[in-house]
């Protein structure tokens, strides 16, 4: 596989920058709102927009993490078993407006068992969906993001890898292409 | 950690390895959580029937099996001995068979014949259970035990832990013996002499028969209970004496220099092996174990039934 550098560091920050633009015009002070990242690679993207989003208001934004193991609907259809990662939700999403994170969408059926997952806390007054990346016409359930980072045309057999600060060492997303579609 | 068991049923402690052991720990704690939300239930199991099979009394493995079961969305059939064609002297294979020609995936089974589930893998077609064979394994039951101690003291390893009773007839002992052991715990029993296997120290164990130096030693002392059911002669003269000598009540528990922790596997004969008080104390995790037994059986169901392709 052939690694291409689709977003680099810079305009990775900038995308991180509008998105959080995007959720203050919305979520106004976030007094009600909760930013829920899906593990296992969301939470990445949860805290940095925490982050940023506490430098810019000033608020504490309360962050979660939900781990959508035991929702998935592929339970049984895998060679390695699915293990689950550690949910973190130390407040009540009942009537709160939650935002759930995840770094990239593709087919939409994680998403779809987030929302199962999600409901088991609680009834949210509303939800939304932030992601980094959005492999575009590659859904295979009806589920559309409310807020965009970058929009990617792909291929089924490539694969987009977001890399981040603390764990990769730089903030990159990549695309990898396998040899014979080069 | 992408790996699943090393097995593909749960017949005993003994054939599973520490990563087994590590496994089913840290998807139990997953599960822990689940059972402590609002909605207690998690859609993984679906698509799978069990049948629990009880051929020998029980309430809290049963109850305890049957919640995991349902917690985790799995279709469950309750069967037990009495008022069934057992008693009709059908064979427990043909009673087996016939259950698993309705489609079922799974047996949790309890059976007064050691090996009874190891039997029966080897016979039938689907995942099997074992929930105690007579005097032989209680996997789960070591499970929970160790997942209980691992909860309130951080880890197994290296902590001294002692089981105090009828270890000839427990399987609660032998498979905690075997959990413990591979968790890299030290391990000692201790009882009256007639209640404790000639050879049992060449499973790695010490032998203690003095309860006072054996709590001295230890950091947990998991109480079991006498057994009179299973006991076909007197193995010692009174109960009231066993109580004297190796019951633990509030006195012993406070003469000694640290604060242990007290396990009991249930059901708790009060006054017979330990006191209320001691029962009730914060020192016990018993009610802790119960809840843990859910965790862990939806640990184990949920990773067995990965192994069964759809």
């Amino acid at each position: 596989m052939k690694p291409v550098t689709i977003v680099n560091t810079q305009l990775f920050s900038l995308l991180i920058n509008r998105l959080c633009h995007q959720l203050i015009e919305n979520h106004k002070d976030f007094s009600e709102s909760a930013i829920i990242g899906l593990q296992p690679r969301g939470i990445y993207l949860a805290n940095r927009l925490k982050q940023r989003l506490e430098e810019i208001t000033g608020k504490t934004i309360q962050t979660g993490a939900l781990d959508i193991t035991f929702y998935r609907d592929d339970f049984r259809r895998r060679d390695v078993p699915l293990l689950p990662s550690v949910t973190n939700l130390d407040f009540s999403i009942e009537n709160k407006d939650v935002i759930l994170v995840d770094d990239v969408l593709y087919t939409g059926r994680t998403v779809r068992s987030g929302l199962d997952a999600l409901i088991a806390y609680g009834r949210p007054r509303k939800v939304e969906l932030l992601a980094l990346i959005d492999r575009r016409f590659k859904r295979q359930i009806p589920i559309q993001a409310d807020y965009v980072g970058k929009w990617v045309d792909t291929l089924s057999s490539e694969k987009v890898a977001v890399e981040w600060r603390e764990t990769e060492g730089e903030d990159k997303v990549i695309l990898f292409t396998p040899k014979e579609h080069e | 950690m992408n790996k699943n068991l090393s097995v593909d049923h749960l017949l005993g402690i003994k054939d599973l390895n520490r990563e087994d052991l590590e496994i089913i720990f840290k998807t139990a704690d997953s599960f822990k959580e689940v059972i402590n939300r609002p909605i207690k239930k998690v859609p993984s199991l679906r698509d799978i029937t069990i049948a629990n099979l009880f051929f020998e009394n029980s309430t809290r493995t049963k109850l305890s099996f049957e919640l995991a079961e349902k917690r985790l969305s799995a279709d469950v059939v309750n069967f037990s001995a009495s008022g069934s064609s057992v008693k009709k002297g059908e064979t427990l294979i043909d009673t087996v068979n016939n259950i698993l020609a309705m489609k079922v995936d799974m047996v949790v089974m309890r059976h007064s014949t050691p090996g009874a589930a190891l039997f029966l893998s080897k016979h039938v077609d689907a995942r099997i259970i074992n929930a105690g064979d007579g005097t032989h394994e209680h996997p789960t039951q070591a499970l929970l035990d160790a997942y209980s101690i691992r909860e309130r003291l951080g880890s197994v390893e290296g902590k001294k832990v002692v089981i105090v009773g009828d270890i000839l007839h427990s399987r609660v002992a032998l498979s905690n013996i075997f959990c413990l052991r591979k968790l890299g715990a030290e391990v000692m029993v201790c009882g009256p002499t007639t209640l404790i296997p000639r050879y049992i120290s060449e499973l790695g164990v010490k032998v203690e028969h003095n309860l006072k130096k054996a709590l001295e030693w230890c950091d947990v002392a998991n109480m079991l209970r006498i057994q009179l059911e299973r006991q076909d002669i007197r193995y010692f003269p009174t109960l009231r004496e066993y109580t004297m000598q190796f019951g633990l009540d509030m006195k012993l528990l406070k003469s000694l220099n640290k604060e242990i922790v007290v396990m009991h596997p249930g059901p708790i004969n009060r006054g017979v092996e330990i006191t209320s008080e001691v029962a009730d104390s914060h020192q016990s995790v018993i009610l802790d174990q119960v809840e843990n037994g859910v965790a862990v059986r939806m640990a184990v169901i949920y990773l067995l039934a990965s192994k069964i392709r759809s």
